[in-house]
């Protein structure tokens, strides 16, 4: 993948600079009618040839969410969302599900090679399977087989209604029950695609797990749905990616991603989020509102989650741990950067509910241009959770003076035995430290994008290796133009 | 109706506002009409509020307070004066035959026109604010003039034995010219049998050059409450700082909202909180850096025992002018009993780039090894624990200064944990 992407910057770097993957696919798509109500719920569902059960929860789902309101607590600011302004179902037009990658669109297929993703699987050195979800629906999902022999389950989350429907019927919700929040309940009721992984008792998946998120339709929002189960013992890396074309209007991405570990299960989870950003002056761009979370439900299991934000015109999103099995741990790496206009509040909670749970936290936010960057946390502990053990690191980086930082961490504990560090900073390239790389030959951008990898490294080290490559490239082109 | 309605409050002020002071006076009257018509507006702060997510102010709405109506005769012991000079009030109002002021202090009701455009001037739309602002009888008016080394003052706020619910609201102006220097050392004490809410609040200025240390010691009766808030706005290469010990009442929520807005204004906010059975200990901080080179100080500690609930909120706000603003926060707590629980948010919003700020928190226990090293030395457990805990608060008690703050805090905590444990 690096390599690709690499000659793709290097074709695009000359012509636009900026945000290389904001090109547009010319595809037949079908849509549902514009608009939200109950029918749009059931078109979704009867598209997805989908069982009464699950009709009935997103109906559910839809009502309360009429109940509900939008949340107004979080840093960011954008004009009021008209929901009835957006098509649910945006769908790439196919006779019938694809049996392999030689029945996708071909064009579907230079989409993603355009991306950078390997859609073949003769592309075997990469080692990872995919799943590419463009707008609603999940166009492919590689190494089904190679997978299936290790009774591994890996693809849409459609096609686990279809195929698995105990096991989505067990765990859909279980995490983020549909009442959760706005945002989740909204993707309860339309939500249309994702990606749905079981590993079984004992597993360790043998390559890593991806799945490539594509909105490209007008005037739709993405509403995906990712459910990932990790048996007893069994260990899962995940990769998640996403990317948009540019245009004028926001788009909205409500996704609700919920993971489930039993006893000694361990799930990686890294994000390298890119939607489309905005305009230098805040024009278009996603609004990137996304519940993640994970029950780690069995002792001794263990769930990490690493993120590195760059993209987004708005980013809303708190990936949480709810520690409930003895020994279990949360960890959460995040790296967020918000440019021109963007405003990112993100962050995470750790619920310390089993006793000697531990849970870390490291978070670094870089803010240049206008950008506003919130981090926003949560870290409690029940009575019941003796020895829990907490560490909290926010650093934030401010590149000019028109942009925020900012430090939002809730501190709840009712535990005597348990132990909370937290520590937060926020300062500013030191002129030193690029008079060091300046006077070494290195250019003003070069410096700081040196610096700002490094401020970040603590988090890009957790990252597998492809992801990490292409997450230190995101951070140097999003901070383009930002100095100087 | 909702307990957190303004019902009570508002009903008492409809009948008392012509005979409050300054009922007839035009501008008064505006002041605290317009406050009661934001209080009606707000009522208590309920929970939904941000600011208010881990202080339940439902006892107080259900208190049903009321004003108390004469100066009371009896009062508790005072005691003793150690600053040349004392202010004492009595359920909020000046108690003359017991105070001794110096010619830079005057009392609110005492000589209310003079407190015109000053009154209020700090005062934000913050409903406990506005409840003072409607229902205030008086309250201490200090204007220090320029140069002027004013010593240590004492400000002592007594509850008296009533038998009734009382509430009393209390105004305090202090204002310190250019050059000024003072140390006030403000205790409140009320007895443990008797419900009341006590309910100051301080507009506080501290002119360039200027150095206001303000040393509150909280010991209000275990069954009353304080909600107190103090406004302090410091000019360029003034000085404030305040330190506030929180040992008594049920409930207790110190407010403190300091605006640095002049160059190389600086500001230390310490404090210690001390909760056992049955209380609630809230300490809020809100410190708006709006000037350049400024720089800003804070460390508070919080011991829980028994059933108790100690809240830290602490928000830095650099505005994009403060540039080269230097900000330091840092809050631990230490829980020594299981039914304990501590709540903080510490808060950082940055706008200026040039800057360096920080804030740090820990939550934690005693420590086993250094308890375990104590005990190996022949020092008994509970002796052990209290050391321990005398230790854990002197980072924040050790920035009082003044000999006179030092020994009222020495006796404020001293054997509290003994107390506590037993």
């Amino acid at each position: 993948m690096p390599a690709v992407a690499e000659t793709l910057e290097t074709v695009q770097a000359a012509s636009d600079g900026g945000y290389k993957w904001g090109f547009e696919t010319d595809i037949a798509m079908e849509f549902a009618p514009k608009g939200l109500n109950e029918d749009i719920v059931r078109f979704i569902s009867a598209k997805k040839n989908e069982p009464e059960w699950l009709l009935e929860w997103r109906l559910k789902a839809y009502r309360l969410w009429l109940t509900m309101e939008e949340p107004d607590w979080a840093a960011v600011n954008y004009p009021k969302i008209d929901y009835q302004d957006a098509y649910y179902y945006a769908a790439p037009t196919t006779k019938a599900a694809p049996k392999s990658l030689d029945e996708v669109d071909p064009e579907l297929l230079r989409t993603y090679e355009k991306l950078g993703i390997p859609v073949r699987e003769q592309e075997r050195l990469q080692g990872i399977a995919v799943d590419m979800v463009f707008d609603s629906v999940s166009v492919a999902t590689t190494f089904k087989e190679r997978l299936h022999k290790e009774g591994i389950i890996f693809c849409s989350i459609s096609e686990a209604v279809q195929e698995h429907p105990e096991l989505v019927k067990q765990y859909l919700g279980s995490v983020v029950p549909p009442g959760d929040n706005y945002f989740a309940c909204l993707n309860s009721a339309v939500f249309t695609d994702g990606s749905f992984v079981y590993i079984p008792k004992g597993v360790r998946c043998p390559m890593e797990l991806s799945t490539y998120f594509r909105i490209n339709a007008k005037s739709t929002g993405q509403f995906e749905r990712t459910l990932i189960v990790a048996d007893a013992g069994s260990h899962v890396s995940y990769l998640e990616g996403c990317t948009a074309p540019m245009r004028d209007e926001n788009q909205m991405h409500a996704a609700v991603v919920e993971l489930v570990l039993m006893d000694d299960a361990t799930i990686k989870y890294s994000t390298v989020q890119n939607w489309y950003p905005g305009d230098a002056e805040g024009k278009g761009g996603i609004y990137n509102f996304v519940t993640k979370r994970a029950a780690c439900r069995g002792a001794r299991s263990k769930v990490s989650w690493t993120q590195v934000e760059t993209g987004s015109a708005i980013t809303w999103k708190y990936p949480s741990c709810m520690l409930l099995g003895d020994d279990s741990v949360g960890e959460f790496y995040s790296v967020a950067i918000t440019n021109n206009h963007q405003q990112a509040d993100t962050g995470t909670k750790m619920w310390h509910v089993g006793k000697n749970t531990k849970s870390t936290i490291v978070s670094k936010g870089i803010s240049a241009g206008r950008g506003q960057n919130t981090y926003r946390g949560l870290v409690k502990i029940s009575p019941k959770a003796t020895g829990a053990r907490n560490f909290t690191q926010c650093d934030s980086l401010l590149i000019g003076d028109q942009c925020g930082a900012h430090t939002v961490p809730y501190i709840e504990n009712r535990c005597v035995s348990a132990k909370v560090e937290h520590e937060a900073t926020t300062s500013r390239i030191a002129e030193d430290q690029l008079f060091y790389c300046r006077s070494r030959g290195l250019s003003q951008e070069e410096a700081v994008g040196l610096i700002v990898n490094g401020f970040c490294r603590e988090v890009l080290k957790e990252l597998p290796m492809e992801f990490a490559v292409e997450a230190q490239k995101l951070l140097a082109i999003s901070l383009e133009g930002s100095v100087g | 109706m909702n307990a957190m309605t303004p019902g009570g409050f508002s009903a008492r002020f409809a009948g008392l506002r012509d005979h409050l002071p300054g009922g007839r006076t035009p501008w008064v009257a505006a002041l605290r009409g317009a406050a009661a018509e934001h209080f009606a507006a707000t009522g208590l702060p309920h929970r939904k509020l941000e600011a208010w997510r881990y202080t339940d102010l439902s006892p107080i709405a259900q208190a049903q307070f009321t004003e108390a109506l004469t100066l009371a005769a009896e009062h508790p012991v005072l005691p003793p004066m150690r600053a040349p000079h004392r202010a004492v009030f009595v359920d909020g109002r000046f108690a003359a035959g017991l105070s001794t002021l110096p010619a830079w202090c005057r009392t609110l009701a005492g000589d209310l026109n003079a407190a015109e455009g000053w009154l209020g001037a700090l005062a934000r739309d913050l409903p406990v604010v506005s409840l003072n602002t409607m229902l205030f009888e008086d309250g201490l008016m200090l204007d220090l003039p320029a140069g002027t080394d004013g010593g240590a003052l004492e400000l002592l706020s007594l509850a008296s034995h009533t038998g009734r619910a009382i509430a009393f609201h209390p105004r305090h102006l202090i204002r310190l010219s250019e050059g000024a220097s003072l140390t006030l050392i403000e205790t409140s004490l009320g007895p443990d049998g008797a419900s009341y809410l006590h309910n100051p609040v301080f507009e506080i200025q501290v002119a360039s050059g200027a150095t206001l240390s303000h040393v509150r010691i909280q010991r209000e009766g275990r069954a009353g409450f304080q909600l107190a808030t103090v406004l302090a706005a410091v000019e360029g290469g003034g000085t404030y700082d305040n330190f506030t010990l929180n040992a008594g009442a049920r409930l207790v929520r110190n407010e403190i909202h300091t605006a640095l807005l002049g160059p190389k204004a600086a500001c230390h906010m310490n404090g210690a909180q001390l909760a056992g059975d049955g209380q609630h200990a809230d300490t809020t901080t809100y410190l708006d850096h709006a000037a350049p080179d400024c720089a800003s100080r804070q460390t508070y500690k919080t011991v829980l025992a028994g059933k108790s609930r100690g809240v830290f909120q602490g928000k830095i706000l650099v505005r994009q002018v403060a540039q080269r603003t230097d900000g330091y926060q840092m809050n631990q707590a230490l829980l020594l009993s299981e039914d304990a629980e501590i709540d903080a948010k510490p808060q950082l919003e940055i706008y200026a780039d040039d800057v360096k700020c920080s804030h740090g928190a820990t939550v934690g226990a005693l420590d086993e090894a250094q308890l375990f090293y104590l005990r190996a030395r022949g020092i008994p457990a509970e002796t052990a624990r209290a050391m321990l805990v005398q230790a854990f608060l002197t980072e924040a008690i050790e920035g009082v200064t003044h000999p006179l703050a030092q020994a009222a805090l020495a006796e404020a905590t001293e054997g509290w944990w003994e107390r506590e444990a037993a």
